[in-house]
Parts: C-alpha cells; sequence; structure tokens
C-alpha cells in the first residue's frame, strides 16, 4: 500500500501536497481500492470557497459512493479535469495524474503524517 | 475481520491472489480480486470464475420428495424431468417471498434446493417443517458443498479443458440442465446455470476438493481469457442481466406478482404453502417492480427515491453506472401508475433529480448483443 511521506493526509482518506500556498488533494490509495473502480467524480468548481471538513465532491464507483471532503479552507484554484473525464486515473495513479483540485489556502484542516496515517489504516 | 465469519473452503486461494473481502451473509468472501470492471468485462467477453460457496445447498429425498417439493415450493417441481433445473420460490403463508431458490432435479427421488446464503436456516427450516409428514428427508449439506461458477463466452471450452474432469455430453447441455461428472474420480455436479447473464456452469464439488478444481479451472483458463472474478462484479452483471437480488428486489413483504416473478408460481396446483396469499392477489397501489434507465454517468443506488414532480412514489432497490452499457441502470420499486414502460421519472441521487425512463427487462441479453 502507497502512501508517499512527503504528503499530509486526513482521517478521511485524502491526501494534500502543501506547496507554498497552494495545496493539491487526491484520495489515498486505500481510498480508492476501497471504493473499487470509480466511474464518476464530481468536483468543486473553480474559484468555490471551501471549508476544511466539509463536503466538497464525490467519488462513485460501481459499488459505492464516497464524499469528498475538504482538507483544508481556501478557495479552489483548478479542478483536475483529466479524473473527471478518466475517473479511473484515481485508481491508476492516486497520487499523480489522479489528483482532484487545487486549493489557495487560508488555515489547514486536521491533517497527519504519513506514518500517521499508515498507522489508522492499519487499525 | 470478525472471528464468527466463515471461511470458504477456497480462502487461501483467494488470499494468494490478492482479493478484497467482503462480509456476505456472515462468510469473508472476496469481493473483487483487482478490478470490479475488468472482472465484469471479462465475464461479458472471455470468462470468470466466481466462488459461490456461501450459497445454501439443501437435499430433498425419498420416494415423497416430489410431492414434499410441490407443497414447500411455488412451482411444480416433481414433474421437471432428471437433470433439468428450475428457478423456483419459498414463500410464507402470506404469499410472500421468504427466498428464491434454484432447483435441480437430481434423482428420480432426489432434488437439489440452492438457496441464498443469507436465507439458509429460514429456507432450511421451512423446508424442513413443510416436508413433515412425506417420505422426504431434508438434508443441509452447505457446509460440506462447495460451489465454482464458470461463466461468460468461453466457458464451455475452458471445461472441456479442465484435466481430471470427465464428463459426457457437457456440449449438448442445454441452458437450465444438469448433469453429474466427475473430477478425478470425485462426484460432481454441472449444472448450465448462473447469474451473470452469460453462457456458464456452476460446478457443484465436495468442500475438500473444492481448491483442486479451482486449480485446474484456472490452469485451463489461462489461455482462455479466465478472469477469478468478485462479488462485486457478480452484483453488475445479474443487474445488467435483470435478475434479481433477494433483500434488494425481493423480501418477506412482496409477492412474487409484483416483481415479475408470477411465472415461478403454479397456482393450478391443489395445495402449496402461500397459496392462499398469491390467490389473495395484491390492493390496488402495491409497488412493482421495474427496470430504469437514465443518460449520463449518476446512477442511482439502493435507497434512493424515485420521484415524479417532487412527490416520492417509489424506491430504487438496485443501481449502477453499467459497465457494459455505459449509462446508469436501476431495479425500483415504484406505484403502479409508473410502471409502463416509457414514463419518466426521477431519482433523488443524493439532493439532485436525474431522469430515468421505465424500460424493458433485462437491460443486457447476451442473443441481443449477438
Amino acid at each position: 500500500m502507497s502512501i508517499p511521506a512527503e504528503l499530509q493526509y486526513t482521517s478521511e482518506h485524502e491526501w494534500v501536497r502543501i506547496d507554498g500556498d497552494l495545496a493539491v488533494v487526491g484520495i489515498t490509495q486505500y481510498a480508492a481500492d476501497a471504493l473499487g473502480d470509480i466511474v464518476y467524480v464530481d468536483l468543486p468548481k473553480v474559484g468555490r470557497a471551501i471549508t476544511a471538513g466539509s463536503v466538497v465532491g464525490e467519488a462513485e464507483s460501481t459499488k459505492s459512493v464516497g464524499e469528498l471532503f475538504a482538507p483544508v479552507s481556501g478557495d479552489i484554484v483548478e479542478a483536475n479535469q483529466s479524473v473527471v473525464d478518466s475517473p479511473e486515473l484515481v485508481n491508476s495513479d492516486p497520487y499523480g495524474t489522479g489528483w482532484l483540485f487545487s486549493v489557495r489556502v487560508s488555515s489547514l484542516g486536521d491533517l497527519i503524517s504519513a506514518d500517521a496515517y499508515a498507522a489508522l489504516i492499519a487499525e | 475481520m470478525t472471528e464468527s465469519l466463515k471461511l470458504s473452503p477456497l480462502d487461501a486461494i483467494h488470499r494468494a491472489l490478492g482479493a478484497s473481502f467482503t462480509d456476505f451473509a456472515g462468510w469473508d468472501m472476496p469481493v473483487r480480486y483487482s478490478s470490479d470492471l475488468a472482472e465484469h468485462h471479462a465475464v461479458r467477453t472471455a470468462a470468470g470464475i466466481f466462488d459461490l460457496s456461501h450459497m445454501a445447498e439443501i437435499y430433498m429425498v425419498g420416494p415423497g420428495a416430489g410431492a414434499a417439493i410441490d407443497f414447500a415450493l411455488s412451482g411444480t417441481l416433481s414433474n421437471i424431468p432428471l437433470g433439468r433445473a428450475k428457478y423456483s420460490l419459498l414463500l410464507n403463508d402470506e404469499g410472500c417471498i421468504l427466498d428464491d431458490l434454484v432447483v435441480y432435479r437430481t434423482g428420480d427421488e432426489e432434488f437439489l434446493v440452492v438457496a441464498n446464503a443469507g436465507n439458509r436456516f429460514v429456507a432450511v427450516e421451512a423446508i424442513r417443517e413443510r416436508a413433515r409428514g412425506f417420505e422426504c428427508v431434508v438434508r443441509d449439506d452447505s457446509d460440506t458443498v462447495a460451489l465454482v461458477a464458470i461463466q461468460g463466452p468461453n466457458s464451455f471450452d475452458i471445461l472441456d479443458n479442465i484435466d481430471g474432469l470427465e464428463v459426457d455430453g457437457l456440449a449438448e447441455l442445454g441452458y437450465y440442465r444438469c448433469l453429474s461428472a466427475t473430477f478425478r474420480g470425485t462426484a460432481v455436479l454441472i449444472g448450465r446455470t448462473g447469474y451473470t447473464g452469460e453462457d456458464g456452469f456452476e460446478i457443484y464439488i465436495p468442500a475438500t476438493d473444492a481448491a483442486e478444481l479451482w486449480r485446474a479451472a484456472t490452469d485451463a483458463g489461462e489461455t482462455r481469457g479466465l478472469q477469478a472474478c468478485g462479488l462485486a462484479c457478480r452484483d453488475t452483471l445479474r443487474l445488467e442481466a435483470g435478475m434479481p437480488l433477494y433483500g434488494h428486489e425481493l423480501n418477506t413483504f412482496l409477492k412474487p406478482v409484483q416483481v415479475n416473478a408470477a411465472r415461478a408460481v403454479d397456482q393450478t396446483k391443489d395445495n402449496f404453502v402461500g397459496r392462499d396469499g398469491v390467490m389473495a392477489g395484491v390492493s390496488a397501489g402495491a409497488a412493482v417492480l421495474v427496470g430504469l434507465q437514465s443518460d449520463g454517468k449518476r446512477a442511482g443506488r439502493a435507497d434512493y427515491a424515485v420521484q415524479s414532480n417532487g412527490r416520492t412514489i417509489g424506491t430504487v432497490t438496485s443501481g449502477a453506472l453499467s459497465p457494459t452499457l455505459g449509462y446508469p441502470i436501476a431495479f425500483a420499486l415504484v406505484e403502479p401508475d409508473f410502471a409502463e414502460l416509457g414514463k419518466v421519472v426521477d431519482i433523488d441521487v443524493r439532493g439532485t433529480a436525474i431522469p430515468a425512463t421505465v424500460v424493458s427487462l433485462p437491460f443486457y441479453s447476451r442473443k441481443a448483443r449477438a
């Protein structure tokens, strides 16, 4: 199970890559595997203000629906059109081309380290 | 994993293959090995192998077995010839559905009744109770019988090449027929039955020999596109094929006529459990099962409301973005006024009304594709 050490995580199985005041967000491989093949992704619109912890979108697989939570507060800078067009990217490359959206961060939410996330999913 | 979950005789194989597991009716069963979609497409285009050892195998044996099964179940089973299978229902006194089953005639005085895992004890107890007074022994072999299904257009070719499977007449075996065979000296029952909408076979084998059969089948399938398949794709396959799933489209509050299952009931039989309830019919507004089709990619799911002009007129019982068809499909129980083909309703998909059209079942048919 891949959990890149350089990323930060949430208990909702999302990852966040912080670069200055920009955060790139996706779901973890663990979450993607648990959902199964993702067939539909609904992402927040560019410019929308989001609040850490609130529901901002959905990822649907053949079997189930997963809500996407805002891991940080701020404004949506970009939504990844590639995963809207090809949702399977979330399964095949969750930390790379399968990223979901980016945020201009005003404040961080409750983020945890890779080690803490690994411990969380091992429970 | 809870310790109380039952393990399939093929459990070690699934773990070695890296399967993900789910609690299915108290069994720890593979939900997928790699990808639901890849497994689904493998069954539609080549073949898939499924472990269905959680299913319940109940034998009814004796000179009175025919009379007993006709009393216990909805159809007339006593007159089906040796080597035939038939879909049937277990009804309660009110004529509502306790389980749906496949019955195989395995001997002059022997029937194999295959029940859903979740209804095993309900079915065994009901059939035992109903067989009382007949010359019929009811035997629950669920713990000692494993079930391996091979489904898809290449399934015959694969069975034909399983090393050690000795069987006569497999090529001529028609749909919903069964025959006895041996696998490396062990007696097995092969049914040309399934739950996927494709050609395919189900092999009933003693649990102790199931792993050897699985390996031999996967060896034969290696050059024939055979994919190990979990319960996730089994659900999307059966949904496309318009087949009901107990607990979703069928339950103890529904009568057969509401769920397109009246054909499984023989009302001409003198006496069977549920007859009075069936004959009484249903109230005028009783919900009926329909197929729904939508555009786009957003699928209704079980328990989502079905609406018309904002008023709730039904409930989705199963739904998915159809992997084969590419659009959302669903089963729903709706008020009879909305059951007509072509009727347009809305599915409330988490707050968004998604239009859906009532369509004929099945959603997918291999014959229509050919």
